[in-house]
């Protein structure tokens, strides 16, 4: 119980902003049409690969002779950036489609 | 630059995501949309390489390799992708951002100063992340397997949801005999790590390859919120905002997806769709009616109102183009036609609408399922390309059906059905389909692109 409470403390400010980007994620594609559900989810897939952020934080702070951290770190980096470039790139490519045939 | 301009950017960069994700829901404006979110990365992505956080190493080499990497790797694989491989290639790259937060997370173990107070909030976020972003890694590549069909339906495990609840209870017990230890034992989270790993694979495993695209939604929100976890770690407010807006919008899309075939998301990861044995009637009465591509043509051309049917199999024979083509061509004969697009036809909603939007077919001609039904009884001809499971009449009739209460497009209302198949296999869902046996239905059976370029021939010439 003492953890919990420790942990809550600790955190209030990161529990607020959880709660409110939940609320904020649900109502942000609400009234979402059909026709934009994969260049919606193939788009917030590359929103997701903002885990990157935390791959360079690690590496930036490993020892340079720590190889381990630094071998997994780049893995790391180089699969988010797949997860982030190809994500973006994807969704563009699909959307491009939309926009050409309504200019006709 | 000051820490506090840094912090300041990074809220720009949530800005940006918002935004962008808010953009991405609106037709209009969804191009602009992705735009921005990308710019918002990037912009995060440049704060953190120089975020002052003291004297740190900084190891810049190895950051632009991996960057590097992933960029040439990921552009590639984007602009190189076919567009009826895009559920695959989202999944895959799902995948990857799930494998990056789980080796962050493994990686933060081994960087826990010796003596540490295990239980911790901090040390159970850890924990999280690892079962998460391994779940999030081994489940998009099941995903993945079985689109692209190397991971057949067919490979079962015995007592799916007792084995699945069993692990689970495992690893909640491995992690918290992790934060119970005096001292951390590494070889005990390489155990976890593991366990997660296979708890992906059995958690997806079981689930029907006409479910992917939900499933595909469902682990895109655990890679968010496995993003957020570790942004809970390093107290990064963009990883935590970025994470959890994906997260929760991911589970909302996930549901909405659910509802478009009338399911409950319990029901599609409990009832595995596709690894149902369905046994239909005896087959003896079922007489097929087999139609010519000439009669077809002729049908067409005399008709005054069509409605096209697009599914997977247009995709897979790359057939929207010919099937534009038709669709101009009969529209210069005076026949009016339109298209029914059912929301989960191909391999993922809004799949159908992408492919013919690449094969310039205009966007009010795509009409969503209700209106398509409400168009069926004063329609013509129905010309069904590649699709099955979302025009098949036990989804309203027969209960023992496994897609039964799905609501379909109900072709079976016009006064001619032609579907266009490759043979008489079953669709995706992997059960029979009474409409093809059906009195107002004939087959054109042969390759969608073919025979779409033989009606085209076929309708000049006549």
């Amino acid at each position: 119980m003492e953890i919990i409470i420790q942990f809550i403390t600790e955190n209030i400010v990161m529990l607020y902003i959880l709660v409110l980007a939940i609320y904020l994620g649900m109502e942000v594609i609400s009234k979402v049409p059909t026709v934009l559900h994969t260049p919606l989810m193939s788009g917030a897939n590359a929103v997701s690969g903002v885990v990157i952020i935390g791959a360079i934080w690690l590496i930036r702070n490993a020892e340079p002779d720590n190889y381990f951290v630094l071998i997994i770190g780049f893995f790391g980096i180089a699969l988010a950036s797949i997860n982030v470039v190809g994500g973006f790139a994807v969704t563009n490519r699909m959307l491009e489609m939309f926009k050409k045939k309504k200019k006709k | 630059m000051e820490r506090p301009i840094l912090d300041f950017l990074y809220l720009v960069s949530i800005v940006f995501f918002i935004v962008g994700l808010r953009g991405l829901s609106h037709p209009e404006s969804a191009r602009r949309g992705n735009l921005l979110a990308a710019a918002g990365m990037i912009l995060a992505i440049i704060i953190t390489l120089f975020y002052p956080f003291g004297n740190t190493p900084n190891n810049y080499g190895w950051i632009a390799g991996g960057i590097l990497v992933g960029t040439v790797i990921g552009s590639v694989a984007a602009i190189k992708v076919k567009m009826t491989k895009m559920p695959e290639m989202v999944s895959i790259f799902n995948g990857f951002g799930g494998a990056c937060t789980m080796l962050i997370a493994i990686t933060e173990f081994r960087t826990l100063p010796p003596g540490t107070e295990l239980l911790s909030g901090q040390v159970f976020t850890v924990i999280f992340s690892v079962f998460i972003g391994s779940v999030a890694f081994s489940g998009s590549l099941v995903a993945y397997g079985k689109l692209d069909g190397f991971l057949r339906d067919s490979i079962r495990l015995p007592f799916p949801q007792i084995v699945n609840g069993v692990l689970l209870l495992v690893i909640i017990f491995f992690g918290g005999y992790i934060m119970m230890m005096d001292e951390l034992n590494y070889t005990i989270v390489l155990i976890l790590l593991g366990l997660s790993i296979i708890y992906g694979i059995t958690f997806v495993m079981p689930i029907g390859g006409g479910d992917m695209p939900v499933v595909i939604s469902l682990l895109n929100s655990f890679t968010g919120i496995g993003a957020a976890a570790a942004g809970l770690i390093y107290g990064n407010q963009v990883m935590i905002v970025g994470g959890i807006l994906v997260g929760a919008s991911g589970t909302f899309l996930t549901i909405l997806m659910c509802e478009a075939m009338n399911r409950s998301l319990i029901n599609v990861i409990i009832g595995g769709l596709g690894a149902t044995t369905f046994t239909g009637g005896d087959d003896k009465d079922k007489v097929v009616k087999e139609a010519s591509h000439g009669d077809t043509a002729i049908l067409l051309k005399y008709s005054q109102k069509v409605l096209i049917v697009p599914g997977y199999g247009l995709a897979v024979a790359q057939a929207q183009h010919a099937c534009h083509e038709l669709e101009s061509m009969l529209e210069k004969e005076g026949v009016q036609v339109r298209y029914g697009i059912h929301p989960v036809a191909g391999r993922m909603p809004g799949h159908m609408n992408v492919l013919l939007a690449e094969a310039d077919v205009p966007y009010d001609k795509l009409l969503e399922m209700e209106e398509a039904n409400k168009e069926l009884p004063t329609t013509d001809v129905v010309l069904v390309i590649g699709a099955n499971d979302v025009v098949n009449p036990a989804a309203k009739t027969d209960t023992g059906s496994p897609i039964y209460g799905m609501p379909i497009i109900d072709v079976e209302m016009a006064k001619n059905v032609i579907i266009m198949k490759r043979s008489m296999r079953t669709g995706y869902a992997g059960i029979d389909n009474p409409l093809f046996y059906g009195d107002k239905t004939k087959m054109l059976f042969g390759d969608a692109k073919d025979s779409l370029n033989k009606l085209k021939s076929e309708i000049s010439n006549a």
